[in-house]
């Protein structure tokens, strides 16, 4: 449902199935619905029909939004250590220390940057240890290189709690060096057009390898990616 | 700490104005500072003021508290609740202009002269201002980070403790500072119409007897606890709240 009240279809037969511990990136043009499907998947938009099905068990999910949604009256250890189950008492120093984060745990939000808004929206996501971390384009209208600096901790923080990620981008470069698999979405209503492995190792996603593998994906799927 | 003397100098220049014109006038219906801070220290070495501060107090607080929560609660679920607010927002406007004194009587009239009655009366004054500005407060609630809250589970207490009252704190404040000063009032229009003791009445007594001294006297002295009240908790209570938000340079 828009705005001004219109019902229209944003996603229609959209399918797919994550594996544990990967590191999937969901691509597609703006405005295609990759932040509905995340939402769809929070549970925050229950106007849909299909199903989401999670894993047995207790399953955490939680999500780094566009914005870094802290609460601006909370210290930065405050806006983490809320997000944390009643009763946990982990110790997220080691977390604070991995983004950098140890110098500003009394400050509000209100006196960081963006780059560090979001390596403290990084830190609430994985001090909860979820199971599933959904990233909804966290490293837009960063300079490239904080967006760098902070792929490179998302990706050591991925490592260390096998944790199952997908993250939305439009950032196509950005996808390929971090997923290892790419899933396309376009159309109107929209679903999944493409399902791309990703095989090359991630140190070696530099060069003219990487120019490779962009080339030819955006050749397979010039509807979809734009490189 | 430059402000203060400022200030100061503010307040001495008013008593300084009264003087002067109390002098020239020179009548018993306009007395002077001097006057009635002699009938202040008077009725303060009897007990008497201190006794009517605190019933007048007390009964201000009980309003105020009444309507604070009352009309939060309201407020809140209007702002929330589309269909809620349509079929409250007619009575919220027929009572916010009732004129006090009906509603002052007709507590009066049917639940007799009580104390009961005094302090609903003025509850039922100041509730439809504090829906109104809670209202406003709870249809400004950020979606964005209620998503938050629920995506990261937070239970019901951390959601209303660390989400929802900061961003409604400064409606809150609002509808109590423009609250205090409005029910005060209204509570001297209670005490005088059906009550036996109060600030209020003590001035419908003096009235009677003609001494300005004495109505100036208690009003200079409960405006006084109202400005100690104000420097003292409202104040400091406010900056602290508000402590995370970027200072003016």
């Amino acid at each position: 449902m828009s705005a001004d009240g219109e019902e229209s279809e944003i996603l229609r037969d959209l399918a797919f199935t994550l594996e544990a511990g990967t590191f999937t990136c969901l691509i597609g043009p703006s405005g295609c619905g990759k932040t509905t499907t995340l939402r769809i998947l929070l549970g925050l938009d229950r106007d849909f029909s299909g199903t989401v099905t999670m894993p047995a068990g207790n399953v955490r999910t939680v999500a780094v939004f566009q914005e870094p949604r802290l609460l601006p009256w909370r210290t930065v250890e405050q806006n983490v250590r809320l997000a944390l189950p009643p009763g946990a008492t982990p110790d997220i120093q080691p977390l604070f220390a991995t983004l950098g984060l140890q110098a500003m745990l009394d400050r509000y939000p209100s006196e960081l940057s963006l780059g560090l808004e979001r390596r403290v929206a990084l830190a609430r996501a994985f001090a909860v240890m979820p199971d599933v971390l959904l990233l909804d384009e966290p490293f837009v209208s960063l300079d490239e290189h904080t967006a760098e600096r902070l792929r490179e901790l998302l990706i050591e923080l991925w490592r260390r709690h096998a944790v199952t990620v997908l993250m939305v981008t439009h950032n196509v470069r950005e996808a390929v060096q971090l997923a290892d698999r790419l899933l396309l979405m376009n159309g109107r209503p929209a679903g999944i057009v493409g399902d791309v492995a990703v095989p090359m190792e991630r140190s070696k996603r530099s060069g003219d390898r990487l120019q490779q593998f962009l080339d030819e994906l955006t050749r397979n799927h010039a509807q979809t990616v734009r490189a | 700490m430059k402000r203060a003397p400022l200030k100061l100098l503010s307040v001495l220049g008013f008593f300084l104005l009264w003087a002067i014109i109390a002098a020239a006038v020179n009548s018993p219906d306009v007395p002077g500072p001097a006057e009635v801070g002699l009938f202040v220290a008077r009725e303060a070495s009897s007990g008497e003021l201190f006794y009517n501060l605190a019933v007048t107090l007390s009964r201000v607080a009980a309003a105020f508290l009444i309507s604070l929560i009352v009309g939060s609660a309201i407020g809140i679920v209007m702002g929330q609740n589309r269909a809620v607010d349509r079929i409250l927002d007619p009575w919220i406007i027929i009572f916010v202009n009732l004129p006090a004194l009906v509603i002052i009587v007709l507590c009066y009239i049917w639940m007799g002269l009580t104390e009961v009655a005094a302090v609903t009366a003025v509850a039922l004054n100041k509730i439809p201002n504090v829906v109104i500005t809670m209202r406003e407060g709870a249809r400004s609630l950020d979606p964005k980070l209620s998503e938050m809250a629920r995506v990261f589970r937070f239970s019901r207490m951390r959601t209303i403790r660390h989400v929802v009252l900061p961003q409604l704190q400064p409606f809150i404040a609002a509808a109590g500072r423009s609250g205090l000063a409005l029910i005060w009032k209204i509570v001297l229009v209670v005490e005088l119409l059906g009550r036996s003791n109060g600030v209020g009445f003590q001035i419908h007594l003096y009235f009677q007897l003609f001494d300005v001294a004495a109505i100036l006297g208690y009003t200079l002295a409960f405006v006084i606890v109202m400005l100690a009240i104000e420097f003292s908790v409202v104040q400091p209570l406010e900056h602290h709240l508000t402590r995370w938000r970027p200072k003016p340079a």
